[in-house]
């Protein structure tokens, strides 16, 4: 039984931190259409640079903050640069991602080479926590990210729901040619949008950097781990996209505790499942 | 009689290409385009990018390596005549599964899926030891001898390569214009009204991918034996991306640009160590891919087009 209870954190920590890759990734998919398959790449950026704010500074909190701004920052010349060019025409700007991907996996790993990195915490964080139930130990920083992952998914939602930037943002969800007609600069807007996506794809980096451990190939990983958490969950929709992080994360963990050889089927038997029923994605809605 | 145009010089490439060109240079280029094809095919007449095409066409590797003389002691070996046709039918089977998992969905959610699919089959490998041999896969691969021909001799085995390939060339031109061609065709264009006319579109994309997954299952048997090994890297996000970098130079309104952008690739991977560091060699390719993107949608097929076009009028332009 308390095995079964480690595996579920441990499943929830894995979702959190999906949770984070992905809401971003869902993010900039609904309101542009366009996969940013270089979302990856940018996550691993974060996580480098937060390696380095925490060398020089010692501040965790500034390291979180500074691989998220570096990884926006990236995210907003590469919309204004060159996804921009050929807004619309969505099979290009994922070519050009890809292309871009490339391009940054490579120059991180001549920059940073081919070792492990993990970020130093603070020792408040570093320790396990007695959870009071079970009566074991369990990494402190696990549950900070389950709760940094929960308090991010409101915030996205607060500023989606509640702000005046969140009304324009589902105003372009919905009907993107009336918003520009309104007088919307819509191509400020989707710089404002790529950067808030790279701003969470850099923290998840820098999260993933503390409570694992990041290498050239993590990029991979997490993109991966997005394409699978919007497709199970519904592209473009940030509650779909907490709903399949909850399911593979789960799902990757219990398939690693009881069938480890092939925990990856799991991952794959959801993704397929979801595929022949609903298209579209638990909670997205039809395309057509 | 352009075909013929092309392949003439092409097969008289062993009388004054030495043993390396043939080999590293033309015969791998052709074996990668054979792949490409089958994405350029797909993209071209289905319009789905597919990101799946490295794993059908290990598929049909790994048909070969498990079946046939391998140095890892798994699997059990059959004669050359079954493995082959066998691994040709279990790359098709491969294409029509894939397709039917991703036959509802177009444009970036195929490329989503398909992507997801690949890299699922690569991790899948890499933990699988009792088929797939795991992280170290199959080594000592062999290409057979056939009538007393032996094809992994540099002049046969750059033959078989070029045989293969112009016939999948002819293969895809004659496919897109048989009827189930033609229907691939109006799906891509208009599934509503090929429904409305009662012809079930599911049957038509899974007949395009198992297609799909033929040529690339014949590409992926020539390069297994080129390589003489498999592993999950083979079927990992490089070689992924790989496939597609060269139907993308290449172009993918053409089945022919395939072939230009492989060609183009091995050289840029062969040569580039000359006047970039080899390390750096992702970059260099990132840096290409990202300019033809920009600059030529169409590829470097789609380039050469326009310039021939363009240099065709002038001389019409005299005239008038």
């Amino acid at each position: 039984m308390t095995f079964f209870l480690i595996v579920t954190l441990n499943g929830l920590t894995l979702a959190a931190l999906y949770f984070l890759a992905a809401s971003g990734f869902t993010l900039i998919f609904g309101l542009m259409r366009t996969v940013n398959m270089a979302h990856g790449a940018l996550l691993l950026l974060g996580g480098y640079v937060g390696f380095e704010v925490a060398k020089t500074t010692g501040i965790w909190p500034l390291a979180i903050l500074g691989g998220g701004l570096a990884a926006a920052l990236v995210g907003a010349i590469i919309q204004f640069g060159i996804l921009g060019r050929f807004q619309g025409d969505e099979l290009r700007q994922t070519l050009a991602s890809i292309a871009l991907s490339i391009i940054m996996a490579d120059l991180m790993l001549w920059f940073w080479g081919g070792i492990t990195y993990q970020v130093a915490m603070p020792d408040a964080l570093a320790g396990g926590f007695r959870l009071p139930l079970l009566g074991v130990g369990y990494a402190t920083i696990r549950l900070v990210l389950i709760a940094f992952a929960i308090v991010v998914g409101i915030a996205l939602w607060l500023v989606i729901a509640k702000t005046r930037l969140g009304a324009i943002i589902r105003a372009g969800v919905d009907d993107r040619e009336m918003l520009r007609a309104l007088g919307f600069d819509v191509a400020k807007i989707f710089v404002v949008v790529f950067a808030l996506g790279g701003l969470l794809a850099g923290m998840a980096g820098v999260v993933a950097a503390s409570a694992l451990s990041i290498s050239p190939g993590t990029d991979l990983q997490f993109l991966l781990s997005s394409l699978v958490v919007v497709i199970v969950g519904g592209m473009g929709s940030v509650g779909g996209a907490a709903l399949g992080a909850l399911l593979i994360g789960l799902a990757e963990q219990y398939g690693l505790a009881y069938a480890p050889t092939y925990g990856v089927v799991f991952t794959f038997a959801i993704m397929v499942l979801v595929l022949a029923v609903r298209p579209q994605g638990l909670l997205g809605r039809s395309e057509a | 009689m352009r075909t013929a145009f092309y392949l003439l010089p092409l097969a008289m490439a062993p009388l004054f290409a030495n043993d390396f060109w043939l080999v590293q240079i033309l015969g791998r280029a052709l074996s990668l385009g054979v792949i490409a094809l089958s994405l350029t095919f797909l993209a071209a007449y289905l319009g789905v990018v597919s990101f799946a095409q490295t794993t059908m066409a290990g598929v049909a590797g790994y048909t070969v390596a498990y079946f046939g003389p391998n140095t890892v002691d798994v699997g059990y070996e059959l004669p050359f005549y079954v493995i082959l046709p066998l691994a040709m039918i279990m790359a098709t089977l491969s294409g029509a599964l894939i397709g039917l998992i991703a036959r509802r969905s177009q444009g970036i959610y195929a490329i989503m899926i398909t992507l997801a699919i690949a890299v699922a089959f690569f991790y899948f490998t890499r933990q699988n030891y009792s088929v797939f041999n795991g992280w170290t896969g199959f080594s000592g691969l062999r290409a057979p001898d056939i009538a007393g021909i032996n094809l992994r001799a540099p002049v046969p085995f750059y033959l078989l390569c070029l045989g293969v390939a112009a016939l999948s060339l002819v293969l895809v031109n004659g496919f897109i214009k048989s009827p189930l061609g033609l229907t691939i065709q109006a799906v891509r264009d208009e599934p509503k009204r090929v429904l409305a006319i009662g012809i079930p579109t599911t049957p038509v994309i899974v007949a395009a991918y198992a297609f799909a997954g033929f040529i690339a299952g014949s590409g992926g048997i020539l390069n297994i034996w080129l390589q003489e090994r498999i592993s999950s890297f083979s079927v990992g996000l490089g070689p992924i991306v790989d496939i597609l970098v060269i139907a993308v130079i290449g172009g993918l309104k053409h089945p022919i640009g395939a072939f230009i952008g492989a060609i183009a690739f091995v050289l840029l991977d062969t040569f580039a160590v000359d006047f970039i560091d080899r390390e750096r060699f992702n970059t260099l390719i990132g840096l290409v891919l990202l300019a033809i993107i920009m600059g030529a949608p169409d590829g470097l097929h789609g380039l050469a087009k326009s310039w021939l076009s363009r240099s065709a009028k002038r001389p019409a332009k005299i005239k008038t």
